[in-house]
């Protein structure tokens, strides 16, 4: 994983079980400004999907924290953009997912949902308040892979803090 | 996720790009936002379209028409869809 978190000696931050959308469950729809390497329009989970045989979600921390980086750095290692249309979301601004997308050299590859306010992760109850952020949350580190109806494939939603998806288990499903 | 017809090439908070969203308004349009670069260097999108970087710019397929520069824009759209109403030409 690349953080040496596997090593570490003392217990991490266990989250509490969440009733998350399931496999064979249609996955939520929503719109939120989708980023791309040029510009920003609103576009909703469904028309991405009704345009790709599979879609791969990515809930991630808001850009510039570390997991970020390392989740963005190894979807892009493991181009899985040849494979599915891959879209990202995190409580970052289009301004800063334009940052991400170029500092990560993924731009083209990849777009971001930009979702200030956290409602794509409460309609998914995957929300959660970020310790010492007061009036910040974000979502729990989620991958769900979607085919073009929006039926969960795949889901894995992190259960401690921080966390991160089996890569090789997320690239079975592609 | 393009349904409208119109797309709007926009800067947040740009002055000349939302006189043309109350001009779209005014005529009940239904159009398309697309947020582009604050750098004008970056803009390659609109640079494509319309010849020139500058926002705001319209594409618009209802007519074929591309074009960029607020005052251009809403005198086109008061001449496409502003149907017996003063125009920039005169009256209509």
């Amino acid at each position: 994983m690349g953080c040496g978190l596997m090593d570490l000696d003392f217990d991490i931050v266990d989250l509490d079980p969440v009733d998350h959308p399931e496999e064979g469950d249609t996955a939520p729809d929503f719109t939120r400004p989708l980023v791309n390497d040029e510009f920003w329009e609103d576009e909703s989970l469904a028309s991405v999907c009704a345009d790709s045989d599979r879609v791969v979600l990515v809930f991630h921390a808001m850009d510039g924290a570390f997991p970020a980086t390392y989740i963005w750095n190894e979807i892009r290692d493991r181009a899985w953009h040849e494979q599915a249309t891959v879209v990202g979301v995190s409580i970052s601004t289009p301004y800063e997912h334009k940052q991400l997308l170029e500092e990560r050299e993924i731009e083209g590859d990849y777009r971001l949902f930009s979702d200030p306010a956290n409602g794509v992760a409460q309609q998914y109850s995957i929300d959660m308040d970020l310790d010492g952020m007061a009036g910040v949350e974000e979502p729990r580190p989620s991958v769900f892979v979607l085919d073009s109806d929006r039926t969960i494939e795949y889901a894995w939603v992190a259960q401690e803090w921080p966390d991160f998806p089996d890569y090789d288990e997320v690239e079975a499903h592609l | 996720m393009s349904e409208s017809d119109i797309t709007l090439y926009r800067l947040q908070a740009c002055p000349f790009c939302e006189r043309v969203v109350r001009k779209l308004n005014e005529y009940g349009l239904d159009y398309q936002s697309r947020f582009v670069e604050p750098m004008h260097a970056d803009r390659d999108v609109v640079k494509r379209l319309s010849g020139k970087r500058t926002v705001p710019a319209i594409v618009d397929e209802n007519t074929g028409v591309t074009m960029s520069e607020s005052a251009n824009i809403v005198a086109y759209l008061e001449r496409t869809y502003g149907e017996g109403e003063e125009t920039a030409w005169g009256v209509a």
